[in-house]
């Protein structure tokens, strides 16, 4: 037998990285060893992850808002963002997604949109992990269409008056500020409003059988009175809160291979010490031939997330090329998750082994920040110059 | 208050390690090399007094180039610069002619306080922090589980088998650490990109006026001879229970010093 190594090592595509980013990547590795994996499948298994201890772990770390820059972000590459969102949902999937919501949605909306005094107010304390945000641009008739969302704000005086709900809003259960997303008679706009204002509510959504470590709710907004202060001024219509979308799924491209990662790991060294018909299942060549497709769609999966993140480095990362590879990297991973579950046999189905929990969570990546079937169509639209959403 | 910690390059002591057999040092090519584990405590316990009084924090590492990565990563943690000695002429330089280059780096920087951890993992030795004292003229504060700095007077509690003992002293001083001192801090995103800026000062010997025939194998006052494998484990001793089977177990930990 020769020395087995390891999926990611198999082109020795590490050589791609620069010393800064497996030094940053060896730095979420330690700490989600430390923090997430000793605890997630219990998280899972209740349904209920500690958000605001992560989110402080995260933050005194640097992880929250990490590839924005000023008020206490630390400016990376895209790249080096790219592997934290993979070490993270090598952990899982509802871990990454709050650091997603958080730092590209929530954070990224107020940095790109805000006002100074915005920024001021939220950045600071949603870097250290202090405050958590959220974002809401779902609605229960308005998913993949938002351009339809019946949520509005309406002026009064010098205020606005914010009626409507928001649907299957990560992180808002818990959330200190709400980015929300309403339209106004002159288009849609962007408010940053703070949880706690009369009239706001929200739910947890339970009974989910995806994304379990991770908190989602149903917001509600009743009469909600806001300054025109809490409106994200530079945000002007559908495409601002479409352009935070492409940041959070940009992490998604990444984020996602962590968790076939993760299978495929526990996969190999499971087949390796599974014995059947008197020999390891690792033996048999339909076990060798998935475990070789497998680590070949992980490597050309990594292989685009990388191109995708050094063109973000040099500013020339399109939206529909981010559709590209979350399109392919989320249908491979979850394929992956899949495959590696049958490897395990009946231990597959156990929350004692992390794969099914990870092609779970994989479904609610599938729809989340825009369904496979809306990228092939923004992919189709590329190609031919047609649009066939409508 | 200025600052020197003591960084030094080893392999993993979580992997394999292996002495040459050419020369019985230490296989430091073919290994994994990382920070000694407790130089990090020292790292941390010196950002940690910066924090608190001020002043300046300086890594000091004599080692081969790729030492290089060890400062880089020990620099991302926070201290403000490092100083690394290079020379052809320093492999197979024992306990006694590190010091003497140490203490000539040292010299140079002037620093109130030189920390540094209690032992290496590749040769635990336990002697540079009092060799570096003695040719400084430091005081040595040793095997600290806790510093506090005040004014120019530090008091340690210096861990020993049975607890600690409390040591005072006035800078400047070597301290020692273990890894009961404190838990030390992951770098921050910050501190990785801050790290690559940072200024690495890298000296000779020449620059630190050591000659080369003080250092190396030949400038050494000690020799390896040979060395051997650690045997493999024994058995171990099986106690049967026919109801001494207590006293027996006792006899074998109290045999052993375990109790
Ligand atoms: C766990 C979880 C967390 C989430 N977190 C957030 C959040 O933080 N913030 C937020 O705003 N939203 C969030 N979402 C909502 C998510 O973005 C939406 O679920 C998603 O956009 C799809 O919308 P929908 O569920 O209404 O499905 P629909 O839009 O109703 O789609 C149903 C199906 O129809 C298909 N379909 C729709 N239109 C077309 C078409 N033109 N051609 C072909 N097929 C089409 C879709 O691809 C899909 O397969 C979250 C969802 C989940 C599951
Ligand atoms: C919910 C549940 C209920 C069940 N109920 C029952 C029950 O009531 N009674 C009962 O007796 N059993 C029951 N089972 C067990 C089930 O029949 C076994 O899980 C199944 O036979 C597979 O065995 P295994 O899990 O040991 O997987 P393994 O046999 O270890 O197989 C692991 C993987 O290796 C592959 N493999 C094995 N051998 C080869 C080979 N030669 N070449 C290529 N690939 C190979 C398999 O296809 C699989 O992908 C249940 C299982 C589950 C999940």
């Amino acid at each position: 037998m020769t020395t087995a190594v390891l999926p990611l090592d198999l082109l020795d595509l590490d050589a791609l990285l620069t010393d800064e980013e497996r030094e940053i990547r060896a730095v979420v590795r330690r700490l989600v060893d430390d923090k997430v994996r000793p605890h997630v499948a219990g998280w899972y298994e209740h349904g209920h992850a500690p958000v605001r201890e992560l989110a402080r772990d995260f933050g005194a770390q640097g992880l929250l808002g990490m590839h924005l820059t000023g008020y206490g972000c630390a400016g990376t590459s895209a790249v080096a963002y790219g592997l934290a969102c993979l070490e993270l949902e090598a952990a899982d999937s509802g871990v990454r997604s709050l650091v997603s919501v958080q730092g590209s949605l929530a954070m990224f909306a107020i940095w790109r949109y805000g006002s100074e005094e915005q920024k001021q107010r939220w950045l600071p304390g949603m870097a250290k992990g202090e405050l958590i945000g959220c974002f809401g641009l779902t609605e229960p008739d308005h998913g993949s269409d938002p351009a339809g969302m019946a949520t509005r704000a309406r002026r009064d005086g010098s205020d606005w008056v914010l009626d409507g709900g928001k649907m299957w809003i990560t992180n808002a259960p818990v959330a200190d500020v709400a980015v929300i997303w309403a339209r106004t008679d002159d288009g849609v706009r962007g408010f940053a409003v703070p949880t706690d204002t009369p009239g706001f509510t929200a739910r947890e959504i339970t009974g989910k059988l995806s994304l379990r470590a991770s908190a989602t709710g149903e917001i509600v907004l009743d009469g909600v009175r806001l300054p025109d202060e809490a409106r994200l001024p530079g945000a002007e219509g559908l495409r601002a809160p479409l352009s935070c979308l492409t940041e959070a799924r940009y992490g998604i491209v990444w984020g996602a291979l962590g968790a076939a990662r993760d299978c495929l790991h526990t996969a190999l060294d499971y087949a390796v010490h599974r014995t059947q018909f008197g020999k390891p299942i690792a033996a048999f060549q339909l076990t060798q031939a998935k475990l070789a497709d497998m680590a070949l769609e992980l490597q050309k999966g990594w292989l685009l997330a990388l191109h995708l993140g050094r063109t973000a480095d040099r500013g020339a990362l399109r939206p529909e090329m981010v559709s590209a590879g979350k399109l392919n990297n989320v249908r491979e991973a979850i394929a992956i998750a899949r495959q590696c579950r049958t490897i395990l046999g009946a231990n597959g189905v156990s929350g004692e082994y992390p794969v099914l929990r990870h092609a779970n969570n994989l479904e609610s990546v599938l729809t989340y920040e825009g369904t496979s079937e809306i990228h092939q169509l923004v992919l189709g639209q590329r190609l031919t110059g047609i649009a066939a959403f409508g | 208050m200025k600052i020197v910690v003591l960084v030094k390059q080893v392999p993993d002591s979580g992997a394999e390690r292996n002495l040459r057999a050419d020369d019985n040092s230490v296989d430091r090519a073919s290994a994994n090399n990382v920070i000694n584990e407790m130089d990090e405590y020292a790292i941390e316990e010196a950002l940690r007094l910066q924090e608190a009084h001020g002043g300046e924090v300086t890594v000091l590492t004599m080692g081969p180039d790729r030492a290089t990565e060890s400062i880089r990563k020990a620099l991302s943690m926070g201290p403000d610069g490092a100083v690394h000695v290079l020379d052809d002429a320093l492999p197979g330089t024992d306990y006694l002619g590190t010091s003497r280059v140490l203490a000539a780096a040292i010299g140079t920087l002037s620093p109130d306080l030189v920390i540094c951890g209690a032992e290496a993992t590749d040769a635990r030795g336990q002697v540079m922090a009092h060799m570096l004292a003695e040719r400084l003229g430091f005081a040595a504060l040793t095997g600290a589980r806790k510093l506090t700095v005040e004014g120019a007077q530090l008091t340690v509690e210096r861990q020993t088998e049975e607890g600690y003992e409390v040591v005072t002293a006035a800078t400047p001083a070597v301290v020692s650490v273990w890894d009961t001192i404190n838990e030390p801090r992951y770098p921050s995103f910050k501190g990785i990109m801050a790290a690559k800026k940072k200024p690495v000062d890298t000296k000779s010997l020449a620059d630190l006026g050591v000659s080369a025939d003080q250092v190396g194998w030949g400038g050494s006052a000690t020799t390896v001879l040979s060395h051997s494998k650690r045997p493999a484990r024994s058995a171990g001793v099986k106690v049967t229970d026919s109801g001494e089977g207590g006293v027996a177990l006792v006899d074998y930990l109290s045999s052993e010093k375990f109790v």
